[in-house]
């Protein structure tokens, strides 16, 4: 059953679906959810089918060569950590399709959105078992990629656009980041895959760049899963549909970067920097999601921030450094997953049925939805942290892995403490608000939703529930084997729903107490903390448009600057720049030419110089300008008369060619542009184009005698000449590297021939204003 | 340039340099020569022809659309350089064979369709500038 390409059929499976989907959901339409959610169903069946071995402790890896020549492969690597991952990308993912059916049903584009949520699921999953490097970046841009799909799925709303911009923007510059840090990391180490990385210890923690790696790595992690000053783009993708929400934005991309943390812990933990900077930054981000999240009143908005917040604390448990920490991380992990998937379906499944996701518009319709409700309570009660809701598991452990032993650790408790207090007050306003209290008149009358909706939450909620209560069961086949994987040694996950008397417990008593009374303050407390914000005024979502902005007005400066129009400017700039590129270096680092002595000419080669001067003394005395150009032929020709006399036929045909066509386009141009028949320039530019004009002239003659000085390295054309005729059967050397030894090149060069044509072409037919305008900036533009 | 001598000599002296451009270009593996040049010969051939008689004129004769013509050479190439995958050696590889016409042995080879690329591109892009440019001086 395990055979290695079973599994790689279902890390493509997915996208297989993704191409299915638009027509299944021609012919089925929403009904097509039920057969597409097979494909992460069977993703899931296949991988529960490694529970088993990884559970006792094994770790499966796999794969195919890639690129063999960079010792590239596509492997991945099945262990607690990544299995919990694929396990919950796979799970969660078939309830979110059945979600998107029900809740996009009669929708113009589900085809179109079954396929999206698709290939994120397929992206997600090869991410979260990949083992290579590469592979690993490619499937991480790949979930940017598809959350910018899906973000801005509804694109015909502005916000929807500038959300998708916005989040692919972040998380694209984190994968960036990311993909500096695996190259730095494969240099360091001479690892590229995550399997050969972790079974080499500290090496990359004792390495001298291992603070530039970590920290680049940390501007992957950080962006991706929205932590603090980046955490702007996450409460914005709520622009998405709610199926998104609930499957990208809580369950699984935004916590790509916690994997990423928590797969990198054994060989980048345990260091000062790590233990410094991930509680630091994961605190902030505890902090400024929950007290955010205190002031919405959008219920997905509310859901959005503790997701920032529930990140953060996830973050600071990881680079906490116990192993109980991360046993918290870990429980609080699969927790979160579970109850933060159902709470967002629940508010989907309001907006959907009522039409409204405005908590204070809303009350009372929990008798119109008694499953919806259930389900909604059910998973603010994992989330408060209640018993017995694997919440609580989390929350006890989280409590017990912090302790009190010195400053910093009680600074962290206490950011833990509020954050938890608020996230909790904030998970029953979701839960309980819109259910209870006086009815409200909302758009839509609310009844409950189909089964497709309700379904997903059940499911979840109901899981988080069981999760806890088969304790044993579950840290037996989830828990311990990730928070091993985690730590890189065995751990073993033991807490159950019995309350154990002790501090950790107290402090989870205070944190309800404390979310209780939030709770019941919700309004008072948001509408300080609005007025607070209008205080402060500016935030790094308004940053963000004005960093935008800046490089937009900056580059449009340098556009205006060096792009302004003018032919001349463009002329003089080349030109200018190439005489100093080759002046300047030639005499500053002293390789100026010898000077030849002047040859012995033959009265025939005399001729040739004669014509030559002829034409460039008419070029300089012409009246108009056809005469000039017709006379620059002339100094052309007698150029490619030089080649034909000193041995080079195949140059000196050409050249003659060339000529001829670029005297005829020339004076072609000439007549169609609006010039004054002769040349009126100012002295002063008389003066400075004949300067250039000469120093380009004089840098190149005195570039090729240098040249002709080096002395002459025959092996390039020792070799065309004795394998021209046997390799390639052709005795004209020149043409033989044209079109076979440099077969390759002569085709790039007649794709841009083709493609300068195509461009000309098009700027002759642009269509041309009236005379009447051009006539003034064209006499402007020839001053 | 409405000139009679020159209307009269143009047809020959533009089918003449048709001629030779592709006489050029098929001897340029051994002498002096190939498609860049040929191709060259020839858009100057339709310039020559265009001057005479005018853009129309040329249009007509060539047929198809210069581009389409440049287009059609530059897969030509491309495919030549690919023929080489159905023989398991690296792209661009020169695929050789041979066979009798008239008595004598005739070698044809994918250097010589590439080389055909090659003056079809140069052809086409050169002769859709210069009667670009002549059509809007007509206009």
């Amino acid at each position: 059953m395990h055979q290695e390409w079973v599994t790689l059929a279902v890390l493509f499976l997915p996208f297989v679906g993704a191409i299915l989907a638009p027509f299944l959901t021609r012919f089925l339409g929403y009904q097509a959810a039920w057969p597409l959610a097979i494909v992460p169903a069977l993703c899931f069946l296949h991988f529960a089918g490694f529970i088993g071995a990884v559970s006792s402790g094994q770790t499966i890896t796999g794969g195919y060569p890639w690129v063999e020549a960079l010792d590239v492969e596509f492997s991945w690597l099945i262990d607690g950590l990544s299995l919990t991952f694929a396990l919950l990308v796979t799970g969660i993912g078939t309830l979110i399709v059945l979600y998107a059916g029900g809740y996009l049903k009669g929708h113009p584009h589900q085809g179109r959105f079954f396929s999206f949520i698709l290939l994120f699921m397929g992206a997600m999953q090869g991410l979260v078992v990949s083992d290579s490097f590469l592979m690993l970046f490619v499937f991480w841009e790949l979930t940017s990629i598809t959350s910018f799909l899906l973000i801005g799925f509804d694109h015909g709303r502005e916000a929807s656009r500038r959300a998708a911009i916005q989040a692919l923007m972040v998380t694209g510059l984190g994968g960036l980041s990311l993909l500096a840090g695996l190259l730095l990391i494969w240099n360091i180490t001479g690892a590229n895959a995550l399997s050969t990385l972790l079974e080499q210890g500290s090496a990359l923690r004792d390495a001298p760049l291992y603070l530039a790696a970590l920290l680049l790595i940390l501007g992957g992690a950080f962006t991706k899963s929205a932590q603090f000053p980046l955490h702007f783009w996450l409460p914005n993708a709520m622009e998405a549909p709610t199926p998104v929400s609930a499957y990208l934005h809580s369950a699984t991309m935004v916590k790509a970067g916690v994997y990423l943390l928590m797969r990198l812990n054994p060989v980048m933990g345990d260091t000062v920097a790590w233990e410094t900077i991930l509680p630091l930054f994961g605190g902030a981000t505890l902090l400024v999601g929950a007290f955010l999240g205190i002031r919405q009143t959008d219920l997905k908005l509310m859901l959005a921030y503790t997701t920032v917040a529930s990140l953060g604390l996830l973050v600071m448990l990881t680079g906490f450094g116990s192993e109980t920490a991360i046993q918290a991380a870990v429980l609080y992990l699969v927790a979160h997953a579970m109850f933060k998937g159902a709470l967002f379906m629940v508010a989907g499944i309001i907006d959907h049925e009522t039409g409204t996701r405005d908590v204070r518009k809303l009350g009372g319709i929990g008798k119109a939805m008694p499953i919806t409700f259930a389900a909604a309570v059910l998973a603010a009660c994992s989330m408060g942290g209640l018993p017995p809701f694997a919440g609580f598991l989390a929350k006890e452990e989280i409590y017990a892995g912090l302790g009190f032993a010195n400053g910093w650790t009680i600074l962290l408790t206490i950011v833990a403490f509020i954050g938890n207090a608020l996230m909790f007050a904030l998970g029953f306003a979701v839960a309980l608000k819109p259910f209870t209290g006086d009815k409200v008149e909302t758009p839509k009358k609310p009844h409950e939703g189909p089964a497709l909706l309700w379904l997903g939450p059940v499911v979840l909620a109901a899981l988080g529930l069981i999760f806890a209560l088969l304790s044993t069961f579950s840290h037996g086949i989830i828990s311990t084997p990730m928070a091993s994987a985690v730590a890189g040694e065995p751990v073993s996950v033991s807490i159950s729903v019995i309350p154990h008397i002790g501090l950790p417990l107290l402090l989870s008593l205070l944190t309800i107490a404390l979310g209780i009374l939030v709770f019941m303050r919700l309004a008072s407390a948001r509408d300080a903390m609005a007025s607070t914000l209008q205080a402060i005024g500016w935030g790094p979502d308004r940053g963000f448009d004005q960093a935008i902005r800046g490089i937009i007005r900056l580059s449009a400066l340098v556009t205006n600057r060096f792009q302004n129009g003018r032919l001349e400017f463009y002329l003089t700039a080349t030109l200018g720049l190439l005489a100093a590129s080759i002046l300047i270096p030639m005499i500053a680092l002293g390789e100026l030419p010898v000077l030849p002595d002047f040859p012995d000419l033959r009265f025939y080669e005399w001729a040739v110089f004669l014509i030559a001067g002829l034409g460039l003394a008419a070029v300089l005395w012409a009246r108009d300008r056809l005469t000039a150009v017709v006379s620059l032929g002339i100094q052309g020709f007698a150029v490619a008369m030089l080649f034909m006399l000193f041995g080079a036929p195949d140059l000196s045909f050409t050249q003659f060619m060339v000529e001829t066509l670029s005297v005829v386009i020339l004076a072609l141009v000439l007549t169609r542009l609006n010039l004054q028949p002769s040349d009126h320039r100012p002295l002063g530019q008389k003066i400075l184009d004949v300067t250039i004009a000469s120093l380009c002239g004089a840098g190149l003659g005195l570039l090729l005698l240098r040249v002709t000085q080096v002395p002459f390295n025959a092996g390039l054309s020792d070799f065309y000449a004795q394998y021209s005729r046997v390799i390639a059967h052709g005795r004209n050397v020149v043409n033989v590297i044209i079109v076979d030894f440099r077969g390759l090149d002569t085709l790039g060069e007649i794709s841009v021939v083709m493609i300068t044509g195509l461009a000309i072409l098009a700027l002759i037919r642009i269509a041309t204003p009236k005379p009447s305008k051009t006539a003034a900036p064209a006499s402007k533009s020839e001053a | 340039m409405q000139t009679l001598i020159f209307r009269t000599a143009a047809p020959y002296i533009s089918s003449l340099m048709v001629l030779f451009s592709i006489f050029v270009t098929l001897r340029g593996h051994n002498e002096p020569g190939g498609g860049f040049i040929g191709g060259l010969i020839a858009a100057s051939a339709a310039a020559v022809y265009g001057i005479a008689y005018g853009v129309p004129a040329v249009r007509k004769a060539l047929y198809f659309h210069p581009m389409a013509i440049a287009g059609s050479g530059l897969m030509l190439s491309a495919l030549s350089g690919v023929f080489s995958i159905f023989h398991g050696v690296p792209l661009m590889t020169g695929i050789w064979g041979a066979f009798g016409f008239l008595g004598a042995t005739v070698d044809i080879a994918t250097v010589v369709t590439f080389d055909i690329g090659v003056y079809l591109v140069v052809l086409g892009s050169f002769t859709s500038i210069a009667l670009a440019l002549e059509e809007r001086e007509e206009g």
